[in-house]
């Protein structure tokens, strides 16, 4: 054991509370930013306590924009975002479990082939394919639509691979048990499975929300109208897109309302997390 | 309620490996059958098969006048208890008794009444809303019966239920099965690799050793009459043991003439030999104790007989005032050999 040394204590904390700070510090000087009125930056110092804006500065993005900056109403493009996150979540989430279940559960010819095809998949990241993908969507019609916006991020290899780990640990029994209690496969993995991966896709959903909600280039490429933007990809408008000096009040309070559903995703989701790791089965 | 026919049974894996060779059995109604055997010699596969978890290579297996070997295990009309319970870790213990149940599209009625009444029977209705992992060994395994009973099948399938327990909760679930079964009077396949248990359990014993059944019978008639050299060394704690002819010629025995020629070996169960001579037409064997070891209300004495490698086991009650090294001489009814052939494995008398 570690002995308690005062100047090792005093240490650590002090390399913890740098390290805090070190992240907590951007966040901070965004969200006072956004309480502050657009004057406020054209001295080229950045505040750091809140200034009276708030409000004002919140309604602004979300109900009008300010469309010759660049910043259509953020409401609209949030709703995009979240349409798109939570399309890709669910997507990725029911295909990734019945792949991993097909996968684990029944033998069909080249069952470790595909397994391994869709680990491949892995290797190749939107970025990668964004080209070719592109031109599938293009050429499918799916511009500037949600089913374009999701549909090429759902398929998900991480996610059908550690489902298929989760379902490797699950007793073989308990899959004949339901076999002799007369369940077929698609009750065993609706009453049994399913059940059980709880925990996993929680965990899961957490990641996958924040990988559809974070997508940026993707949106950018295949969105063209207004009402398909997505906000990330409106953040980057509003400091580049207008004739004007960006709106920094602005920008900074679309950013904090940016982050805002990813976090309450988060706390939302822990709850169940934990619960399911605390009362996890011997 | 039915009876169970398997008729040459033969399993083959895929990689080529028999498990099962040409079994052949008739369970009667009502009638409690036990698969003993070592590890690895095909008793869980048969087992399996009867259940339809696994698939039949060839042969045929009729439940009641049905030949079931292409049904599923839910069309079977069997219920099976597994060795580690396979308990739905999620689901009440009540949603675990009733699954079958609602899977066959029961009434509702007619699902709470049967899981009230078996949980009675097995002493855990008072747990009934509980989750499996807050129950006890001894519960889960009351559980994992409680889900056999429910659906009250032609035959309970039971797959080492007890080797998960403590040894004093095994003897008294040892004892609630059996009761449970007479009581019942369902066909039941026992299957473990613990002989005490088939011993006790059994109406009728059968030997497993390298997918091949050794020997079928009530539990004294294998214990008194082992077929082979295999059930002789399995059926029996200590192990029976085996003393070649040609050693006890060779020390001047004289062996008793009823012994058929082609007898190489005798079997001597470790408590049929004694220190005093019996009444009737004896054999002796002279040796030096090795090793004495007391297990409570009898001892267990190991004797290095002059010239053989193995040693000798014998049972006496109590603890005898012995030394280690001391000369012994034993005495064995010539009623109690058990003669076999070591080239065929066979009992030859």
């Amino acid at each position: 054991m570690v002995e308690n040394n005062r100047w090792g204590n005093l240490f650590a904390h002090l390399v913890l509370i740098l390290g805090v700070a070190i992240v907590v510090f951007p966040v901070y000087v965004a969200v006072i930013a956004s309480t502050h009125p657009s004057g406020t930056f054209l001295r080229g110092v950045m505040p750091l306590l809140p200034g009276p804006n708030a409000l004002e500065n919140y309604r602004t993005v979300i109900f009008e924009g300010r469309s010759r900056a660049g910043t259509p109403p953020i409401g609209g493009m949030l709703w995009n975002s979240f349409v798109m996150a939570m399309a890709i979540t669910i997507g990725k989430l029911s295909i990734s479990i019945l792949s991993a279940f097909a996968i684990v559960y029944f033998r069909f010819p080249f069952r470790i082939f595909f397994f391994w095809v869709i680990f491949l998949t892995l290797m190749l990241p939107v970025e990668v394919r964004i080209v070719p993908t592109f031109e599938v969507v293009a050429n499918l019609g799916m511009l500037n639509s949600f089913a374009g916006l999701s549909i090429p991020l759902i398929a998900s290899a991480t996610a059908t691979f550690l489902f298929r780990q989760f379902f490797m640990t699950v007793p073989e029994e308990l899959m004949e048990a339901a076999r002799v209690d007369g369940a077929g496969p698609m009750k065993f993995f609706k009453d049994i499975l399913l059940p059980l991966s709880i925990t996993n896709i929680a965990a899961l959903f957490v990641i996958m929300f924040i990988y559809g909600w974070n997508q940026y280039l993707w949106p950018l490429l295949i969105t063209t109208e207004q009402e398909y933007y997505t906000i990330v990809m409106g953040i980057q408008r509003m400091v580049t897109g207008g004739d004007s000096e960006p709106l920094w009040h602005l920008v900074m309070a679309t950013v904090t309302l940016a982050a805002l559903p990813p976090i309450l995703v988060i706390l939302f989701m822990q709850r169940l997390f934990v619960k399911g790791l605390t009362e996890t089965e011997k | 309620m039915a009876s169970i026919h398997l008729d040459n049974l033969h399993k083959v894996y895929a990689g080529g490996v028999q498990a099962v060779t040409g079994v052949s059995l008739d369970i009667k109604d009502g009638e409690m059958i036990v698969l003993v055997g070592p590890s690895g010699c095909g008793k869980s596969t048969l087992l399996r098969m009867v259940a339809g978890l696994e698939t039949i290579t060839s042969g045929t297996l009729k439940i009641g006048d049905r030949v079931v070997n292409n049904l599923e295990p839910a069309e079977r009309d069997i219920a099976m208890v597994f060795q580690n319970y396979a308990l739905y870790p999620h689901m009440t213990v009540f949603n675990n008794l009733a699954y079958g149940l609602k899977n066959r599209k029961f009434p509702s009625n007619e699902i709470t009444r049967r899981v009230t009444e078996a949980a009675k029977m097995l002493e855990i209705d008072a747990f009934l809303d509980r989750k499996p992992r807050q129950l006890s060994g001894g519960q889960r395994q009351r559980v994992a019966m409680g889900r056999a009973l429910v659906r009250e099948p032609a035959a309970f399938l039971f797959d080492e239920p007890l080797s998960n327990l403590d040894a004093k909760l095994r003897v008294q679930m040892r004892v609630e099965i059996k009761q449970l079964q007479r009581r019942l009077g369902t066909t039941s396949l026992y299957v473990t690799h613990d002989q005490l248990e088939a011993l006790t359990l059994a109406d009728r014993l059968v030997v497993l050793n390298g997918g091949v059944i050794e020997q079928v019978g009530t539990p004294m008639e294998v214990y008194n009459k082992p077929a082979s050299l295999f059930v002789a060394g399995f059926i029996g704690s200590p192990a029976m043991n085996m003393i070649p002819v040609e050693y006890l010629q060779a020390q001047g025995a004289t062996l008793p003439e009823i012994l058929p020629d082609e007898t190489d070996l005798v079997g001597i169960r470790p408590d049929e030999l004694s220190l005093n001579p019996p009444s009737d037409a004896s054999l002796s064997v002279k040796g030096t104790l090795m090793l004495l070891e007391p297990a409570g209300a009898e001892s267990h004495l190991y004797i290095h007989l002059e010239g053989s490698d193995q040693p000798i086991v014998m049972r006496v009650s109590g603890v005898p005032q012995m030394q280690e090294g001391q000369a012994i001489q034993m005495y064995t009814s010539v009623a109690a050999l058990h003669p076999f052939n070591k080239a065929s494995g066979r009992r030859t008398g």
